[in-house]
């Protein structure tokens, strides 16, 4: 698969990040070399075989409907770059 | 904008709804953190609701039999086995970067809610399916000018998002399906139905295509409908837009609008083809789910009478009109209550009246529901047979007796006898008391015998005040005409 400009680009967006000049060629090759090893698993005929999702059997691993309060608001918050007592931060999302 | 009904009236429009409703749950989808509206923020959270890595979901069961209930309301084929996927997009309300819901194995297939169209007339409105997933944090933008707040207390609150196929054919009977959705999940008791809090939110499909085309036009999908009435705001305002368009031989584009309620339009948000890739895969972190027919069985056995089925029994076997039976199947708390009084007297009429009548003045007057009204509906129906057996007359029970049982516990029949108010249908009694009052009023009585009938009245109102209002006025009224023969 050929990692294009295009591709890093749409990829770079989906997940919000910038890449530009020399980090973008960097980008360009780590992603081709990732692809390739990837790739790898192509070699395996896998017709007929089901796809797996789960690595066990269990079925209806589900939990009662009952409130329990496992961290306060002030660990919440703890490892937040930027916060105040109440909310987490961010750079403003909405252009007016 | 002017569009002339001439070339309106060339066009069909074509709408489908999403519905997403918070389930009212006590915990969220996938933790057990609170799910619990207007708390301090940050504070219903737990290490899964944040994203942490290294954490598992796991599923609420409450949120499956609420789903359940949905598809059983709608008659939904529920799916056997069932896994969820990933949503992926980056949000800053979206701590793990992805959204638990169902793509693949929606809970809920097909189905249908009856709904009135543009005419009045009965119509059914299919259901493409009923899945489950999990509410965004709130993003907030207006407290802090140079920052975005991030709320995360509703993140991980437990949805189902309700897809009506495309069947929809005006913004009147958007507004009439919304309205029975909404009556639906309140009658479960799956979701409050508050669109101004958001916890039942609604986009709109809509496009256009010319009449008698079998080819739909292109759609747009707006958001931010807070309200039904805004739902069908917006819906009018796309439907003229997207005509004028194709007047123009403008194109549509596929695109997701945003409504102002204040200005009644909706304007282009993003272009579909660009932004969404949510690059769907399955979930691993939850293991499938399995729903056996003995589950869908409790889950049934749990249902309430549902108001389509109370309608058609109201309007079809009681008697009742559809006006009363649209009343009294509005809120599922009413209609309770009007089954509870029907549970001891046969006579429906009068049953709908009395609940329509009198309690429901005193609930308004008072600010106050059903569940807080004084009487049991065991006593509304004493009260009723009571007037039908004749001892107590109509007027009676709604001037006196009536605001009695609002201040006492004792049963009607006890009440009205410690005060006297048990109506005289005895006929010797009233025989003796209706020759009182001929002797009382000679020249009345003469003129009465003599053919002038309006003086029934006067000979009435005599002896009502000499019974202390106790005669039953229908033997009375026979007993005068017979006496003055």
């Amino acid at each position: 698969m050929e990692i294009t400009d295009d591709l890093v680009e749409h990829i770079a967006h989906l997940a919000r990040l910038e890449f530009e000049g020399e980090k973008k060629e960097a980008i360009k090759a780590d992603l081709t070399k990732i692809i390739g090893f990837v790739d790898q698993l192509n070699a395996v005929d896998t017709e007929g075989v089901e796809p797996l999702i789960f690595m066990t059997n269990s079925i209806n691993v589900l939990r009662e409907d009952e409130v329990k309060e496992t961290i306060t608001q002030v660990e919440a918050l703890k490892n937040a770059p930027h916060k105040d007592s109440d909310y987490f931060k961010i750079p403003k999302v909405l252009k007016k | 904008m002017g569009l002339s009904e001439e070339i309106r009236n060339k066009y069909q429009a074509v709408i489908g709804l999403e519905v997403h409703a918070q389930m009212l749950t006590k915990t969220k989808a996938y933790s057990n953190d609170k799910n619990e509206f207007g708390s301090q923020p940050n504070t219903n959270i737990s290490a899964i609701t944040l994203g942490h890595p290294g954490t598992l979901p796991r599923m609420n069961k409450k949120t499956i039999d609420f789903a359940i209930k949905m598809g059983l309301a709608c008659e939904s084929d529920i799916a056997p086995e069932q896994y969820f996927a990933r949503k992926n997009y980056f949000y800053p309300d979206l701590p793990k970067g992805y959204q638990i819901t169902q793509d693949t194995t929606p809970i809920c297939t097909g189905g249908k809610v009856i709904v009135k169209d543009g005419e009045g007339a009965e119509k059914e409105v299919g259901i493409t399916r009923i899945h489950m997933e999990e509410d965004a944090g709130k993003s907030i933008h207006d407290i802090d000018p140079f920052n975005t707040l991030i709320d995360l207390n509703r993140a991980g609150v437990p949805l189902i998002e309700i897809v009506s196929e495309p069947d929809i054919r005006s913004s009147q009977e958007a507004y009439n399906y919304l309205t029975e959705i909404r009556k639906l999940v309140r009658y479960l008791d799956i979701c409050d139905g508050n669109m101004e809090e958001g916890s039942l939110r609604c986009d709109a499909n809509v496009s256009v295509m010319l009449k008698g085309s079998s080819e739909y036009g292109t759609r747009t999908e707006t958001k931010n409908l807070n309200s039904i009435r805004n739902v069908q705001r917006a819906i009018d305002f796309e439907i003229e837009r997207q005509i004028i368009a194709n007047e123009n031989g403008e194109t549509i584009n596929q695109e997701t609008r945003n409504f102002n309620a204040v200005t009644g339009t909706t304007t282009a948000m993003r272009s579909k083809e660009a932004a969404n890739d949510y690059r769907y895969f399955p979930e691993p972190d939850l293991q499938p789910i399995s729903v056996d027919q003995n589950h869908i069985d409790r889950v049934q056995s749990t249902m309430p009478p549902l108001p389509a089925a109370l309608f058609k029994k109201y309007t079809q076997e009681l008697g009742l009109s559809a006006y009363d039976a649209e009343i009294l199947t509005d809120q599922k708390e009413i209609a309770l209550f009007f089954e509870d009084i029907i549970s001891n007297t046969k006579n429906y009429k009068s049953a709908a009246n009395w609940l329509m009548g009198s309690v429901k003045s005193y609930l308004n007057e008072k600010a106050i529901g059903i569940g807080e009204f004084p009487i049991s509906a065991a006593r509304i129906s004493e009260l009723i047979n009571l007037i039908d057996s004749g001892k107590v007359s109509n007027n009676l029970a709604s001037q006196k007796l009536f605001p009695a049982m609002l201040e006492s516990d004792d049963s009607p029949l006890k009440i009205a006898e410690v005060n006297n108010w048990i109506q005289d249908s005895d006929e010797d009694a009233i025989k003796n008391m209706v020759l009182e009052v001929f002797a009382e009023n000679p020249s009345e009585f003469e003129r009465f015998k003599g053919g002038e009938k309006k003086l029934m009245g006067f000979l009435m109102g005599q002896l009502m005040k000499k019974s202390q209002g106790k005669a039953d006025p229908k033997s009375a009224s026979k007993l005068i005409n017979e006496l003055a023969k």
